[in-house]
């Protein structure tokens, strides 16, 4: 579904990411975990085109979405993003919220998107917060309604940047929560987390970030019981 | 000091038509300017340096000159540039609304910069394409953080459209002159105006203090 060639990004002299290659299968479920600053978030966002890769090839389905001939619109209507800090539109209730871009974008009659956006709330257990503006709702609500935004548009792949590090400790499982279910629905899923524990139940995959290397790539029970790398080590000394 | 304000009672009338004048000039003036402005502060976050350069120029060219400068070149040199005659109060309104636009371009592109940039991503990250992102994410959220400056731009604009008397539009000010004309009074019409003017000021603050509770209400 992803598949990430030698990629390299840049900010300036300051290289990000050094080289990383991987690949993510249809249906499967990575978490990206590493110390902060190691480029978790710039490898996130080069799927989805917010950063501009510098060099390397991304490819998303068939699309290499590196190339200067793709159609970078298409590509995020099919890739979801949830951000750390939510970024739910302040001036739109969450219908309008999860309305807007399948309307604008995809072209949906209201109707159509409001049955979309009505169904999806229902799944995140906001039906009843429907008509009622951002800053209502807690934490959690707003992450829950930012994740049904993205599902709005009905992509082959999520991206999660840290969903849960904004929020209060009794907010994170409610956001877990509606993250499992959606593993179950077998939909592509890349995570930025420290929440290991998390990490460890739903993802097939662990990648390791460190320094903008792509230190380890294992399966979670691989990585947290017989990390190979020292720095990975160290790492799972301090959060664990 | 004695005032005569029963020998201008029967000019009133005539003044107070100016009022009507003057609103519709600022009303007119501050909507082009908006407008304009508007799309000049979109220049000025552009990518395309040509695009900025010329945005920037142009604001630097209607803050560095005289407003009353510019008023006379408009009404006076173009007729003779492009032979048409140009009437005082199409001439008042096309400089108030380059004029004002130039500002409100400043006070816009900040208002756009004060969105927090994780709105931009949101809609990127959605597919929005630029020109919807803008009009129905970044635009409104920016308008909404500068109402209360761009209430003082149109403030600014009703108290300088005094300044169109000087090439014979009929406002509020010219037609005190007027007055003071006819009846050799000068104080009296002019307080008169004076006292009009102060009050629009005011209403329009008021009607800004509502509105922006109003709105604060909502979020
Ligand atoms: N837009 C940017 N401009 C310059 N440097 C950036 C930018 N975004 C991220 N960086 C730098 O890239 C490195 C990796 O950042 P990031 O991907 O956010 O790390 P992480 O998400 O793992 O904490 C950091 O050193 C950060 O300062
Ligand atoms: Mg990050």
């Amino acid at each position: 579904m992803i598949r990430i060639e030698h990629l390299v990004k840049s900010f300036g002299p300051l290289e990000v990411l050094k080289d990383i290659s991987t690949e993510v299968d249809s249906g499967e479920v990575v978490a990206i975990i590493g110390p902060s600053g190691s480029g978790k978030s710039t490898l996130l966002r080069c799927i989805n085109l917010l950063e501009v890769p510098t060099a390397g090839h991304i490819f998303v389905g068939d699309v290499d979405i590196t190339s200067p001939k793709c159609d970078i619109l298409k590509v995020r209507q099919n890739v979801g993003m949830v951000f750390q800090h939510f970024n739910l539109f302040p001036h739109k209730t969450v219908m309008g919220n999860l309305t807007y871009a399948p309307m604008k974008v995809r072209g949906l009659s209201k109707a159509d998107a409001s049955k979309i956006a009505m169904d999806l709330l229902n799944k995140v257990g906001l039906a009843e917060k429907a008509d009622q503006y951002p800053s209502r709702l807690s934490g959690g609500q707003k992450q829950r309604v930012a994740i049904a935004r993205a599902l709005a548009m009905e992509p082959d792949v999520m991206l999660f940047d840290e969903p849960t590090s904004a929020l209060d400790p009794e907010m994170v499982k409610e956001v877990l929560d509606v993250m499992k279910a959606l593993v179950r629905t077998g939909i592509t899923m890349a995570i930025v987390t420290h929440e290991m524990g998390f990490a460890r139940e739903v993802a097939n995959r662990v990648l390791f970030l460190d320094g903008g290397y792509l230190v380890e790539d294992a399966p979670p029970d691989v990585f947290f019981s017989a990390p190979k790398s020292d720095r990975a080590q160290q790492f799972l000394e301090k959060v664990l | 000091m004695n005032l005569d304000f029963g020998q201008i009672i029967p000019s009133l009338p005539f003044i107070l038509n100016g009022i009507l004048v003057t609103l519709r000039f600022t009303v007119l003036s501050a909507l082009f300017g908006f407008a304009l402005g508007t799309l000049l502060s979109l220049l000025k976050i552009s990518n395309i340096k040509p695009l900025r350069w010329f945005a920037e120029f142009y604001t630097s060219i209607f803050r560095g000159t005289p407003l009353i400068l510019q008023l006379a070149l408009v009404y006076f040199a173009t007729p003779q540039l492009i032979g048409y005659k140009i009437t005082p109060i199409e001439a008042g309104v096309f400089t108030f609304s380059l004029n004002s636009a130039a500002y409100s371009s400043e006070t816009i592109r900040a208002g756009i910069m004060a969105v927090d940039k994780g709105q931009r991503e949101a809609s990127m990250s959605l597919g929005v394409p630029y020109r919807p992102m803008m009009l129905d994410i970044i635009l409104p959220q920016a308008f909404k953080n500068i109402l209360p400056a761009l209430v003082n731009e149109t403030i600014a604009l009703l108290k300088d459209s005094a300044l169109v008397s000087t090439i014979g539009v009929l406002d509020l000010m010219r037609r005190a002159q007027v007055v003071a004309g006819q009846t050799f009074l000068y104080f009296e019409p002019l307080l008169v105006v004076g006292v009009i003017y102060y009050v629009m000021v005011m209403g329009l603050t008021q009607a800004a203090n509502v509105l922006e509770r109003r709105m604060r209400r909502s979020d």
